[in-house]
């Protein structure tokens, strides 16, 4: 295995026998179950619980309420506005007891018993609602009202830019919510030992985030905290904050002496959530005669939920991710954040960027039409050049975006098909960039984001410790293959060991597309050293003889053969202006999407018949991988387009907590998806490399809502693209082509 | 055969192949006996109620819900999981198609795909696309969108991939 070979993933083995042992596979002895009662009001105050019939049902253990776990915590240093059992409900599901027993059964059946008197309190759901003077308290540890976060910002003189276009389009547009229903519900499971401490098994992408939040809450030392991460049964953003069910496990457990597993029922994640949040977007774009972008200006309102999770994050994202890849001289982004009583919304695969995304990318389809110009020409004039900085400051080291766009140019045949398919058929384009990671860490602190530890031994064996988050994605066939480039082991000689705080060094956690950058420059560094150790004592040329032998000398000489290597975030390139840090990565990823469409006009159904997705990821360490990353964005992303909704009745109920009831697409939805990887090489990246597995998904949306406009002559606004929408859209008839 | 409190019924099945005689309360699931009492944690649970296909495994050589599936009704049955699929420590060629073509990242659907294309291939050993398209549409997978699982089975109905993955 090398870098950019197709060898198969090493952990696929375990895949396709069953292997794997996610957590909710894992049994201790003596294990308890926990259940927890959830409020079936969208905001209500807990007036008393009573859980004396519970507690006598014969196989409880323990009840705990809010008194037990008082401490408030969150994700965002700055916003930490929940507690792991609220003392007043926030959502219809909001978590306020939680019952431990021998069983699953008896737990089920206890947590029925735990009696909660509730004082009905009356609830908001829509953001705007939300922000009147008016409208009832959702969260009292919002700092302002019900807003979580507002930020205005202005780049350049606007005004002046949209006065001096000669097209300007102005569209509003309103971006479902949508979930991530990765297929492996939540599980935790967690383990007392009175001399050694808590243990706490879970279903997280941020091991290190929840070992921090377990020690605060549960007032524990941080050493006697650990955090096993198993292998995820996907995450897309879903699990990448500490829950309320981690720090229960945690305190049942202490509370017990036993062991404690809860796992989530497919209901219940629809309930704790964390998904794409609603959004409504006004965009405003100008252009000059020629095609050259002017100004935007962005504004928006976002459905946040009931807590803040990294809302403030996302409240800087959805402005400012979309000023590349086309280049702007004006840009303005005006963006709140509204708490509601409805489950919190969070990061979802292109957290925040894929609603203004979606609105960016229609709105410059719109004015290629206005300007009577290609989509994909419009885009290419208005290309940023690597070594260029957006309008909001961030350095772009290198971009592949022209290659992107000629690509999926050529794949889908666009100048034959474009404006050129009979009624009913059509094409569409769109971009996008995202971020490698970000260069600033969640809680401020100058240490490295990601460090790794190589251990060789006399056998060969080369084991590679990791605090990254395997969840799919591809963490240990990453690591393996820097290893085996550097050291010329084989792949078979490799030992990957992530996500456990006991064993692996610190990594912040898979989330922002950080891992391939972060962790495998930190796997790269350590490589290289111990590389260049053995070279000293074993001759440079140590390579041409099996490792096996060079590592022998090695040890001999030097002792015990390891080494370390960690990666942090250049700190010096981002605007100085407040939140110019935010969006500030090492390096961005690319993509451009081509969408072909069939709309069936008696119906109102719209079928996705192909997408080319040409996305630059600097190098493909991993290139079916890279392929599989692209792959998956796409067809979420098309989910999202078509069917997917996390709706409420007025009363704050879910529509329907149930993958069945949400509607994800199966096979028979999803069409071919052509994969077309975009090598240009990264300065800052391991080998060249950049993300793949979250900018993919970003130009899915608009895409495909370009592609129908081409095929059937209407502007779909708000998503998802369902029958109805697109009927009530035909009529009257359309403008398009007959 | 009710046991003596009249809660538990006595159960035969052979599963991959070795005889199981279990006590079983009326109610108890398919999945919860694989995973539970046998421990065969391959057979996954994405919902637990009939909706996403990851507890897929084969009653009497038919793709079937293990998590909809009663133990009481299911008295005698043969059960295939993906803990059976390996002959002689051979990956099964689907398996095999698996790992080559890159079809599982977190490998949470792929038992229950995997059992999904089996019982397809043996009903019908030429699948086309459209045909494997049909036949895995009740099983969700979240990573992949499908197109290298679709490639796999295709490749194994096609008799592409005959060598099978070391
Ligand atoms: S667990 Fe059986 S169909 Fe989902
Ligand atoms: S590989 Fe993760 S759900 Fe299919």
């Amino acid at each position: 295995m090398t870098i950019g070979d197709r060898t198969p993933n090493p952990r696929a083995y375990d895949a396709v026998t069953g292997r794997t042992r996610f957590a909710d596979d894992l049994t201790f002895p003596g294990m308890l179950h926990a259940r927890l009662v959830r409020s079936p009001h969208a905001h209500a105050r807990v007036v008393a619980i009573d859980a004396a019939a519970a507690l006598a049902l014969p196989g409880v253990h323990a009840v705990i309420t809010a008194a037990d776990l008082p401490t408030p915590f969150g994700v965002i240093p700055w916003t930490q506005d929940e507690h792991a059992l609220a003392a007043k409900a926030r959502f219809v599901g909001d978590p306020v007891a939680c019952v431990a027993a021998v069983d699953e059964q008896t737990a089920i059946r206890a947590a029925a018993l735990v009696d909660v008197t509730w004082e009905v309190l009356p609830h908001v759901l829509e953001p705007a609602a939300a922000l009147a003077p008016e409208a009832p308290r959702v969260n009292e540890l919002a700092k302002h009202g019900n807003v979580t976060k507002s930020v205005q910002l202005a780049f350049g003189d606007l005004d002046a830019a949209l006065a001096g276009s000669d097209a300007v389009v102005a569209a509003s547009y309103d971006f479902a919510g949508s979930t991530h229903a990765a297929l492996e519900p939540h599980c935790a499971i967690g383990q007392w030992d009175p001399a050694g401490g808590l243990t706490v098994v879970s279903t997280t992408q941020v091991p290190h985030y929840l070992h921090r939040e377990l020690a605060r809450v549960l007032e524990l030392a941080e050493d006697r905290v650990r955090v096993i991460q198993p292998p995820l049964g996907g995450g897309f953003g879903g699990k990448s904050e500490p829950f309320g069910h981690e720090l229960c496990v945690g305190k049942l457990a202490m509370m017990t002496g036993r062991p404690v597993k809860l796992r989530l029922t497919r209901e219940e994640v629809f309930y704790t959530h964390r998904g794409r949040h609603p959004m409504h977007l006004d965009v405003r774009l100008g252009a000059t005669r020629d095609g050259r972008l002017t100004g935007c200006d962005l504004r928006v309102l976002i459905d946040g939920g009931a807590y803040a999770s990294f809302g403030l994050v996302t409240t800087y994202y959805a402005g400012q991710l979309v000023t590349a890849p086309l280049r702007l001289s004006a840009f303005r982004l005006d963006t709140t954040r509204a708490y509601t009583n409805k489950p919190p919304c969070g990061p979802k695969r292109g957290h925040g960027s894929v609603q203004p995304r979606f609105a960016f990318e229609v709105t410059v389809d719109r004015l290629a039409e206005a300007l009577d110009l290609d989509p994909i020409e419009l885009r290419r004039r208005n290309c940023l050049e690597a070594g260029e900085r957006t309008i909001n400051e961030f350095l772009v080291r290198s971009t592949g975006f022209r290659d992107c766009l000629d690509r999926v140019e050529r794949a889908s045949d666009w100048k034959r098909k474009h404006r050129q398919l009979p009624f009913g058929r059509g094409v569409g384009v769109a971009g996008s960039f995202y971020i490698s990671g970000t260069n600033y860490p969640i809680y401020p602190n100058e240490m490295p984001q990601s460090a790794v530890q190589l251990k060789v031994d006399r056998s060969g064996k080369v084991t590679v410790f990791s605090g990254a988050c395997e969840m799919g994605q591809g963490v240990e066939a990453m690591l393996t293959a820097i290893v085996c480039e550097e050291l010329g082991v084989a792949p078979g000689a490799v030992r990957v060991v992530t996500g456990d705080t006991d064993l692996t060094p610190v990594d912040l956690g898979g989330y922002s597309s950080r891992t391939t950058m972060m962790a495998g420059n930190a796997c790269l560094r350590a490589a290289r050293d111990l590389a260049a150790r053995v070279a000293e004592v074993a001759g440079a040329d140590w390579r041409t003889r099996p490792p096996v032998e060079a590592f022998r000398v090695a040890e001999a000489r030097l002792g015990a053969l390891g080494a370390v290597g960690s990666y942090d975030t250049p700190k010096d390139v981002h605007g100085a202006y407040r939140g110019g840090t935010i969006g500030a990565s090492p390096a961005y990823s690319f993509t451009a999407h081509v969408a072909e469409v069939t709309v069936d006009v008696e119906t109102g159904q719209v079928r996705v018949d192909r997408l080319w997705v040409a996305h630059d990821c600097g190098r493909a360490l991993r290139p079916q991988i890279v392929e599989g990353q692209i792959e998956g964005s796409a067809y979420m992303g098309l989910g999202e387009a078509l069917f997917e909704e996390q709706a409420f009745h007025p009363s704050g109920l879910h529509r329907g907590p149930s993958l069945l009831d949400y509607g994800l697409p199966t096979t028979l939805d999803t069409p071919d998806i052509v994969a077309m990887i975009v090598e240009g090489g990264d300065p800052e990246g391991p080998y060249g490399a950049k993300e793949a597995g979250e900018g993919p998904l970003h130009p899915s949306i608009p895409a495909i809502a370009n592609a129908i406009h081409d095929a059937v002559g209407i502007r779909l606004d708000a998503l998802p693209f369902s029958p109805a929408r697109v009927l009530a859209a035909l009529t009257p008839r359309p403008t398009g082509r007959s | 055969m009710r046991s003596s409190d009249g809660s538990l019924i006595e159960v035969h099945l052979t599963v991959n192949g070795d005889a199981v005689r279990r006590a079983v309360p009326p109610e108890r699931t398919l999945a919860e006996l694989l995973r539970e009492d046998l421990l065969l944690t391959g057979c996954k649970q994405g919902c637990d109620q009939g909706d996403c296909g990851a507890c897929t495994v084969l009653v009497d050589g038919r793709a079937q819900l293990a998590c909809l599936t009663l133990v009481v009704a299911i008295d005698g049955a043969t059960i295939e999981t993906v803990e059976g699929l390996q002959q002689r420590g051979r990956l099964h060629p689907l398996q095999a198609a698996f790992v080559a073509h890159g079809a599982a990242q977190c490998g949470f659907c792929t038992p229950g795909m995997l059992l999904s294309a089996v019982a397809l291939l043996r009903a019908s050993p030429r699948a086309s696309r459209d045909e494997i398209r049909a036949g895995l549409a009740g099983n969700l997978c979240r990573c992949t969108g499908y197109v290298k699982i679709i490639d796999a089975v295709e490749a194994v109905a096609r008799g592409d991939d005959e060598e099978p993955a070391p």
